[in-house]
């Protein structure tokens, strides 16, 4: 019963994509239990943001699998897992009309979008804002919105590309917090970050990748305190990788 | 007759509603705007089609469609011309000079417009909305809708841009139409016709409207633009 109560844990092994003959990502395996945040970090053009495209399926891997533990990431006919990106994406239209967009795509009933979508404005502090046109909200309200988005449809995994990379530390602040709040309700978060503080911060796990390798896989404490490779420890060091 | 006595009969032709003017405005307009109906329900979806597909020769299609906002008046309606004269395919149809062939031509001439300016809204909006929608599962078809309306400012004035062509042509409803008084006489063919008797005053009465007709357009244009601007950002 267990399996079929959970898309999770999700497992990649031997993940690579590449285009034009280039490898942007290769032998990347690890698994994702229940829970937790996950940071990914790395410099830039390690794959980072690639990774979480695959892991939550925009792309198709060149080599390898990404695989859910149920349903290929679907259960009861909704998507278990859902993506905020680096640059929310805001439709043309008002803050709660962005919302009924979403849980109506993810094929939720007219009858339950409504209040799903009230509960989810209320509880990220938008419900003032729910008739302001998305686009004209600040930067930190629209990453908010996208954030209230993706938990409305009631995923068990949130993939977060850079969530915080064009706000202010106010902002910044705030989404941490809400993050924090998602992981102690059980939703497993991954997100990608190039901020070290804030994976210092917030998470529990680190997957640090350089190059398209998956180079180190640690608790937060093991990756910050004693990193393994001399890789991490240059990266952290703050050294230019090449 | 006097430009000035040319000027005060059109005046009295418009402002007295004289149905032989109101008659021509009212069957122009009836044309213009089913041809612009029809272009919109073909050409909306088609060229938001066209803006997220990729296929083999999608760059030559779009070329195609990019030349055929040019397609002059005449050629349209001599090539509908042939298709529904008695001889034609279409011919059984029985449809030459019929306000119906009218709006055909008229379809032909808007739809490329309503197709390539779609096809490059829709594109560009696309390219922003894409790994959104994909992560909500819709793909391919299942994602028009929802770009045609977040773009529903930007085709209003597609829509408005064809409606300018249709209403200003006189070549394609004069070869398919006939130019029959009564019947298939719009204000354009009306103006080249009186014009050409000697009518001044009817003649001018009727490019008042049209100018008025062309004016209202740009207004509507820029209006939902501005709004758009202020309402979506």
């Amino acid at each position: 019963m267990q399996a079929q109560s959970s898309v999770l844990p999700l497992s990649v092994s031997d993940l690579g994509f590449e285009t034009d003959g280039r490898a942007l990502l290769s032998g990347v395996s690890f698994s994702l239990p229940q829970g937790g945040i996950t940071a990914v970090v790395g410099p830039n053009g390690a794959g980072k943001s690639l990774l979480l495209r695959l892991c939550h399926g925009l792309l198709t891997p060149s080599s390898g699998t990404v695989r859910w533990a149920a349903g290929d990431g679907v259960l009861g006919g909704r998507k278990r897992h859902a993506m905020v990106f680096q640059k929310p994406v805001m439709l043309r239209r008002s803050v709660r009309a962005n919302m009924d967009h979403a849980l109506a795509a993810a094929g939720w009933d007219a009858g339950s979008r409504a209040e799903r979508s009230q509960a989810a404005l209320s509880r990220f502090g938008l419900a003032a804002l729910a008739d302001r046109p998305a686009r004209l909200l600040s930067g930190g309200e629209q990453q908010r919105l996208a954030v209230a988005r993706a938990w409305a449809l009631a995923p068990e995994v949130i993939f977060l590309d850079e969530p915080c990379s064009n706000l202010d530390p106010g902002a910044t602040v705030r989404i941490e917090a809400m993050l924090a709040e998602l992981a102690a309700e059980g939703v497993t978060l991954m997100m990608t970050t190039h901020d070290l503080a804030q994976a210092r911060r917030s998470a529990g796990r680190v997957l640090f990748l350089d190059r398209g390798d998956l180079v180190e896989d640690a608790s937060a404490e093991t990756f910050f305190d004693a990193p393994r490779t001399a890789q991490a420890r240059a990266f952290l060091r703050g050294d230019l990788l090449w | 007759m006097t430009f000035t006595d040319a000027l005060a009969a059109a005046l009295d032709l418009v402002l007295g509603l004289d149905p032989r003017f109101t008659e021509v405005v009212g069957l122009s307009l009836r044309v213009t705007l089913s041809a612009v109906f029809l272009a919109a329900v073909i050409g909306l979806p088609l060229g938001a089609l066209l803006g997220i597909a990729r296929f083999p020769g999608r760059s030559g299609v779009i070329v195609l469609v990019n030349a055929m906002m040019g397609l002059p008046p005449v050629v349209a309606g001599l090539l509908l011309f042939l298709l529904l004269s008695r001889s034609g395919p279409l011919g059984s149809l029985g449809l030459l000079f019929t306000p119906g062939a009218m709006i055909a031509a008229q379809t032909l001439l808007v739809l490329p417009i309503v197709v390539a300016l779609t096809r490059q809204t829709v594109e560009d909006l696309w390219t922003e909305y894409r790994d959104h929608l994909h992560s909500l599962g819709m793909t391919g078809a299942r994602a028009v809708p929802t770009l045609l309306w977040d773009a529903r400012f930007a085709l209003a004035t597609a829509l408005l841009a064809g409606f300018g062509r249709a209403s200003a042509e006189v070549g394609a409803v004069l070869i398919v139409g006939g130019n029959i008084a009564g019947y298939t006489r719009t204000m354009t063919t009306a103006i080249a016709l009186e014009t050409s008797k000697g009518d001044l005053a009817l003649a001018l009465g009727l490019g008042f409207v049209l100018l008025v007709l062309t004016l209202f357009v740009n207004g509507a244009a820029y209006g939902a633009s501005r709004i758009g601007a202020r309402a979506a950002g």
